[in-house]
């Protein structure tokens, strides 16, 4: 059903909004088989078919469920499609991203939490400042009602964090219940300066690689999370939305930030290998600068994966100007007290031509990072 | 930081291994029988750091890679069975069997499951029914058996009558053993073995003492680290140099020289050693663990009435002459074009832990330009 058509006068006036016993990503463990269990007929605790229907539950669930965890005045107009202020020197960025994730909560999140986090994060690091996100949710009969409230007060939460309104939405219920039982679909929409230009043509041999935290912890949570549910495991996902960060580096020095990437699919591996074969020059990192907590180091090591491959959605990789790389590390550097959270300068560009990257490893070793192959498979011993 | 285009200076532990090497003045030849050694080694880089002199070679140490052509047709039969779940790790779910692999069988409608455990697949069992038969096909050495056995005797325990394992467990040191006398007739020997840590963990240093004695060939057991797995290489050149053949464990913090008694129990209790064969070794006696008699009723193999199968590996792979370490991977025809981690045709590309794998992700393939000094391929001695 689409929200926007809903029409207000046709439904009983809202009762107040249930208060919410979770505030977003306070879940303690992504443990929890999360609704594998839920009743598939009483409504009044789990979604429906009619939940998608257009009807009165529709409306139910649009004034119970959705307005009072996102509504905001341009949602709240329901109106057939949002309608943004204009913005005049700038350009316009739009982008898509769907969310899939087994199990849909995690140690530090869940899957509401990353659909804002992953697109407010596509729009901030090509420059622009997120504006408005659309959002799009497919939810299996059954899934229990507590449980969306849950998804979307980590929607809310992670926009209030980043500053931005769900200014449009959707839902549809299917009548499959295979996981994953909720997907999410964010589009954004956000305006860029004129004069902002991190793209890969401005990268130069000499220029410095750049993150603003340790990486793998994301993927690790979730791979734990749905494969040893039983392990106790001290790793959270790093989902968080970058743009105050990249707006204070931007305000700064935008001549400085050559580009900017998060290190989401692929990892850190996936970005700079890209990195090098797009621009043609030879990337290399080093190993002793890469910050990944034991926790994630022995994680990977149990599994047989590489931390450097593993996703991240809060990991900004920045390629910076020499002369902006202490300015702009001071300007990442805003989340006080754990050392692993620190910025760090973890590679250069050089100008040997030959499109690879590679690793100068914690004995010295060199190697090539490559683009992960798809799935990683965990080993047997 | 200074600038990364420059060479890095030399960790002392290198260094020393340089010295040590130099006082040798010819070529020696070590091999590490573990796939975690080879990932290792691979990820830091050590290949390329080793004197021009000494070849660390990847032997038979990655549980699916040794696993014959003909345990993995019987699998896949299994796991095409109608009403057969088959439980497996991860990485054997896309190693091509004779005819598809357990993942094309899965999508075919075969119910295949990947564990981490094996007790996963006894729990498996349980929540079946008497009348879903759950098939756990065990592959690897030493470190899988005890967990193995742990879920042969649950179901035991249990009375379960749906439950069985399809052993293809196999047994380190003779394959240790069969790869000195296959390299006997070659033209350079094995002079030395990084002993696996793990598999060290369960069975005990004192394991790998008839190769140090009766082979006359220095074991160093290392660990996992950069560092450790340098100083083990470092032990071995020592042993070289001083014309000793030792045993050393260099990993106590996790090896002791008896191993792990509980679980060399269970395996005792469950399996005995038999005649099996390996991929690239052959068929080596006493080198593989079959369910004793008294556990009959939890072997795959008669429950189900399987009989040995012998199939031909892949046409032109020489994935059993890289585990061997005959070849090296480059030296396939199939390697990098036909055979790769996307389209897998041996085994040795599509384990995270296959020597091919290793050498295709980070090794010559993708080596870069000679001005980054990077990735020295291992020399071995040609076909």
């Amino acid at each position: 059903m689409i929200l926007s058509r809903y029409q207000p006068e046709t439904g009983p006036p809202p009762p107040p909004a249930p208060t919410l016993p979770d505030g977003p990503g306070e879940v303690a463990s992504g443990s929890a088989a999360p609704t594998a269990e839920a009743p598939r007929v009483a409504s009044d605790d789990s979604v429906v078919m009619a939940h998608g229907g257009g009807g009165q539950l529709t409306d139910q669930l649009i004034h119970q469920h959705i307005l009072p965890r996102l509504g905001n005045p341009t949602l709240s107009l329901l109106g057939d499609s949002a309608v943004l202020p204009p913005s005049f020197n700038d350009r316009v960025a739009l982008t898509i991203d769907s969310y899939v994730v087994q199990p849909w909560r995690f140690p530090g999140g869940d899957v509401g939490r990353i659909a804002v986090c992953g697109t407010v994060n596509d729009l901030s690091v090509t420059g622009a400042t997120p504006r408005g996100i659309a959002l799009g949710i497919v939810v299996s009969e059954g899934f229990s009602l507590r449980d969306l409230d849950r998804v979307l007060a980590s929607v809310a939460g992670a926009a209030a964090e980043a500053d931005v309104d769900v200014v449009a939405g959707d839902t549809k219920v299917v009548d499959y219940h295979d996981p994953p039982e909720i997907m999410l679909t964010t589009a954004g929409v956000g305006y860029r300066p004129f004069s902002y230009r991190p793209m890969l043509d401005r990268v130069h041999p000499g220029d410095k690689l750049l993150i603003n935290g340790p990486v793998g912890d994301h993927g690790l949570a979730v791979m734990l999370a749905r494969e040893l549910p039983e392990m106790q495991v001290a790793l959270r996902s790093d989902a968080a939305p970058l743009n105050h960060l990249i707006a204070r580096c931007l305000s700064r020095t935008h001549e400085g930030v050559v580009f900017m990437r998060d290190a989401t699919r692929g990892g850190l591996a996936g970005v700079t290998a890209d990195i090098a074969q797009s621009t043609g020059l030879h990337v290399v990192l080093d190993e002793s600068a890469i910050p990944i907590r034991p926790a994630a180091r022995h994680a990977a090591d149990l599994l047989g994966l590489d931390p450097l491959e593993i996703a991240n959605e809060g990991k900004l990789v920045m390629i910076a100007r020499p002369a902006a790389v202490d300015t702009l590390l001071m300007e990442m550097d805003g989340y006080g007290g754990d050392p692993w959270e620190r910025p760090r300068v973890i590679g250069e560009i050089t100008d040997i031509r030959d499109g690879l990257c590679e690793l100068i490893t914690t004995l010295g070793g060199r190697r090539i990072l490559q683009k992960p192959y798809g799935e990683e498979l965990p080993r047997i011993c | 930081m200074t600038s990364l285009a420059q060479p890095v200076a030399r960790q002392p532990v290198i260094e020393h291994m340089h010295t040590v090497a130099g006082q040798i003045g010819r070529h020696v030849q070590f091999m590490e029988v573990c796939g975690t050694h080879t990932m290792s080694a691979f990820r830091c880089g050590l290949h390329g750091l080793l004197p021009k002199n000494v070849t660390l070679l990847s032997g038979p140490g990655c549980p699916v890679c040794v696993t014959a052509q003909g345990d993995i047709d019987l699998m896949i039969d299994l796991a095409q069975r109608p009403g057969v779940t088959m439980c497996t790790y991860g990485d054997m779910m896309r190693v091509p069997g004779s005819r598809g692999s357990l993942e094309a069988a899965r999508s075919a409608g075969a119910d295949v499951r990947v564990i981490y455990s094996a007790l996963d697949a006894v729990r498996i069992a349980e929540e079946n029914g008497d009348h879903h038969p759950v098939v756990l096909a065990a592959i690897g050495f030493e470190t899988t058996a005890p967990t193995a056995a742990a879920a042969v005797l649950r179901a035991h325990q249990q009375g379960l009558d749906n439950f069985s394992l399809l052993a293809c467990l196999k047994l380190v040191v003779p394959a240790m053993t069969s790869v000195l006398t296959l390299r006997g007739r070659s033209r350079r020997g094995v002079e030395g073995f990084l002993c696996p840590g793990h598999v060290s963990a369960i069975i005990g240093s004192e394991a790998f003492r008839p190769v140090a004695d009766e082979y006359g060939v220095p074991c160093v057991v290392g660990g996992f680290e950069p560092t450790l797995m340098s100083q083990a290489v470092v032990a071995l050149l020592e042993q070289v140099r001083d014309g000793r053949h030792d045993l050393e464990n260099l990993y106590p913090e996790v090896v002791t020289p008896a191993g792990n008694r509980i679980a060399q129990r269970w395996i005792d209790e469950v399996f005995e050693p038999v005649v099996t064969r390996w991929r690239g070794l052959g068929t080596i006696p006493e080198s593989g663990l079959a369910i004793r008699k008294a556990y009959s009723g939890y072997d795959a193999r008669r429950v189900f009435e399987l009989h040995p199968v012998v199939a031909p590996e892949p046409d032109g792979c020489r994935c059993g002459e890289v585990i061997a370490g005959l070849v090296r991977p480059d030296q396939c025809r199939l390697f990098g074009e036909r055979c790769n981690p996307t389209r897998p045709i041996g085994p040795c590309m599509v384990s995270g832990e296959g020597t091919c794998q290793a050498w295709f992700k980070y090794g010559r393939a993708n080596a870069p330009k000679p001005s980054c000094q990077s990735v020295t391929p291992p020399e071995t001695d040609g076909p």
